[in-house]
């Protein structure tokens, strides 16, 4: 049953438009709008606690803003239920900060259960598919081992893997190289280019790591904890040399506030 | 060269001075600690002195005893100031803005008042039923799609749910059902004994435990081992981010995760109910056979007591009884927040509330089944 609707090939494929989110009532983020370009790696950045996370797990639909819509391929997620917003879920993958790879099942398992729920590909295909993809992430040979046997950097590189199973035109990555050692973060890192350029698969990547940050990003996003909002947005290197705000070029410079 | 801290108070010239000496560390700073604060509380319209010139070191605790002497509320021209002390433990203290550290504990400690209490608490019962309710609605429906359409059930997950609720909980079953149907054979013949009616103690084995026991003995022992199974294993799930991948794959919790346990539970309990009546029978039986009533006369008066109907009720009860273990266990699991120790308050909460259900549910059952029986 492919019956996805083909993301339309103009404009941008990610519109965050008003948004303001946060818990129990009080905002974290207050108007926040911009967008992301088709087949660009857009890195969502900011300091401890300036609401990276909340922001992207806002943008994937699962929590609810208190004001604003995402739109997603064109289509509203926050308001979208049933088969339209399955749709829309099946626009994209998420790779979740640790993994969240399902701990009962094998990696193997793990990558073919989106296939085997939605598509009506045979055993043997699925089984194909989700090899190739466990491949394209360079886990070959670890097909049957369990999450729990896995390093932190496999897990992510596999969690990589089942978000691509049903080949998403965007993928979200929370924190890909937090953790990591600098080989196995550079390795995530030449994935992502990889997949960005081979596929022409659009990424948002939450991150904190700067040399990752200047490796990967067409774009950053640089949220503000004291304003609640946008600090600057643009290129990286652009951004490091020549931003209006001291402070986003102190970020990116990693010098410390001044005493 | 270690040396107790002390603390002299002198006034002198509208002027209070404390001179404090020795080592100020994390140690020994407590002995001084209270002493110099009400000293600096007690004039708070006199500028006071802290000359620290005789410490002989301070560590992080002593900077803080500073501190907390910097940071108290004073009157005009009264403030406090330290004099005397090293460069190094000064350019520690400078770290901080006493400014900073002012009037914080007070807030945390305000106690909530009657009403804000009530109304927290009510709010939270209101929003926790409406949640209930709501799942118990969800459940259902992905329970009956299950149903129809059998092809898209989790057999193998239905299968491990019902080894590990049901085959594996058969010694423990065995143990307390064997123990319960012997204690009450027991107890009951001792009584019995004196009026010659032994034959009797087969009716009350036979009907307590079919009526009451079984049941509540099954669905309790259920609860301790699958609700707070169900629980922590889909409370690890949602703190280790795998509940929120199913739905962004575009895959319904209820259906992946509860329909496989609830289907295992409605299957087992009634199982477990049937072999936990057997096992206590034979309890009582092993009891009456040291009474020298023969194993086919106790039998045969029991299955002469115990009705058809009772057996049917019984059936029914324990039915509700495993939709609420496992309800419990998954709804709790489902709504565990972040870490460790919520997975531990989920399975603590899943066991108590499916005990206080199980026993309302049944308070309810008795009822019903009183007058249907009249
Ligand atoms: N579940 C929650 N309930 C209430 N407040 C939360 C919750 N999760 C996060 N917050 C608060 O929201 C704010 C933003 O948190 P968020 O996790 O989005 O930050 P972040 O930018 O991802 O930080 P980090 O880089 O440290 O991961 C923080 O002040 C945090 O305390
Ligand atoms: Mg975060």
């Amino acid at each position: 049953m492919s019956t996805l609707p083909p993301l339309p090939d103009t404009g941008p494929i990610i519109r965050v438009e008003n948004l303001t989110i946060g818990y129990g009532g009080k905002p974290v983020l207050e108007n926040v709008s911009f967008e992301v370009r088709r087949g660009e790696v857009l890195v969502i950045l900011g300091g401890s606690g300036s609401g990276k996370s909340t922001l992207l797990k806002h943008m994937i639909g699962l929590y609810t803003p208190m004001t604003g819509r995402v739109l997603i391929g064109g289509d509203d997620i926050v308001h979208a239920e049933g088969a339209q917003r399955q749709a829309i879920l099946r626009r994209f993958g998420v790779m979740y900060q640790h993994g969240a790879l399902f701990g009962s099942m094998t990696l193997l398992e793990n990558v073919r259960l989106p296939l085997e729920t939605f598509t009506a590909l045979s055993a043997r295909a699925i089984d194909l598919v989700a090899r190739t993809k466990i491949d394209l992430v360079q886990l070959t040979g670890a097909e049957d081992r369990l999450p729990a046997e896995l390093s932190g950097g496999m897990r992510k590189r596999a969690a990589i893997a089942r978000a691509m199973a049903l080949d998403p035109g965007i993928l979200f990555l929370d924190e890909p190289s937090a953790g990591l050692d600098p080989i196995v973060s550079a390795d995530i890192d030449q994935l992502v280019l990889r997949l960005s350029r081979n596929l022409g698969v659009t990424f948002v990547v939450v991150s904190h790591e700067l040399p990752s940050i200047f490796a990967i990003a067409s774009r950053v996003v640089m949220l503000d904890r004291r304003s609640k909002s946008i600090a600057a947005s643009g290129d990286p290197r652009e951004l490091r040399e020549h931003a209006p705000d001291e402070w986003v070029r102190r970020f990116l410079n990693r010098e410390p506030e001044p005493a | 060269m270690t040396s107790a801290p002390r603390l002299q108070v002198a006034t002198a010239h509208g002027h209070t001075v404390l001179r404090l000496s020795g080592l100020l560390d994390a140690a020994r700073v407590d002995a001084v600690w209270n002493a110099a604060l009400e000293a600096v509380q007690r004039s708070p319209d006199a500028p006071v002195v802290v000359d620290t010139a005789a410490v002989e070191h301070l560590d992080g605790a002593g900077i803080a005893l500073l501190l907390d002497l910097l940071r108290q509320p004073r009157g005009e021209n009264a403030g406090v100031r330290i004099e005397g002390l090293a460069a190094r433990y000064q350019a520690l203290l400078d770290q901080f803005d006493p400014a900073q550290f002012r009037a914080q504990p007070e807030r945390a400690r305000r106690p909530a008042s009657v009403r804000e209490v009530l109304g927290r608490g009510s709010m939270a019962a209101t929003s926790g039923a409406l949640d209930a309710l709501a799942f118990v609605g969800e459940t259902t429906k992905a329970l009956m799609h299950a149903l129809r359409a059998p092809r898209s059930l989790r057999w193998r997950d239905t299968l491990t749910a019902a080894q590990r609720g049901g085959a594996d909980a058969l010694p423990i079953v065995s143990l307390i059902s064997f123990l319960m149907g012997l204690i009450l054979a027991f107890q009951a013949a001792v009584a019995m004994r004196q009026y010659g009616a032994e034959m009797l103690v087969a009716d009350l084995v036979g009907i307590s435990l079919v009526r009451e026991l079984a049941p509540l003995m099954t669905a309790i022992l259920l609860a301790g081992r699958s609700g707070a199974a169900f629980a922590a294993e889909i409370g690890t799930m949602r703190v280790d981010e795998e509940v929120d991948a199913l739905v962004t794959m575009g895959l319904d919790p209820v259906r992946f995760l509860v329909v496989p346990r609830l289907l295992a539970a409605l299957v087992m309990t009634p199982l477990l109910t049937l072999y936990a009546m057997m096992v206590g029978l034979f309890g009582g039986a092993a009891v009456m056979s040291t009474f020298e009533i023969p194993l086919s006369a106790y039998m045969r008066e029991t299955f002469a007591f115990v009705t058809l109907s009772d057996f049917v009720g019984d059936m029914v009860k324990t039915f509700v009884f495993g939709a609420i273990v496992a309800g419990v266990g998954c709804l709790r699991g489902l709504r565990t927040r972040a870490g460790a120790e919520s997975v531990g308050l989920a399975a603590t909460s899943a066991v108590v509330t499916s005990l206080v259900l199980i026993v309302v549910a049944d308070g309810i059952f008795a009822v019903v089944y009183y007058h249907l029986r009249v």
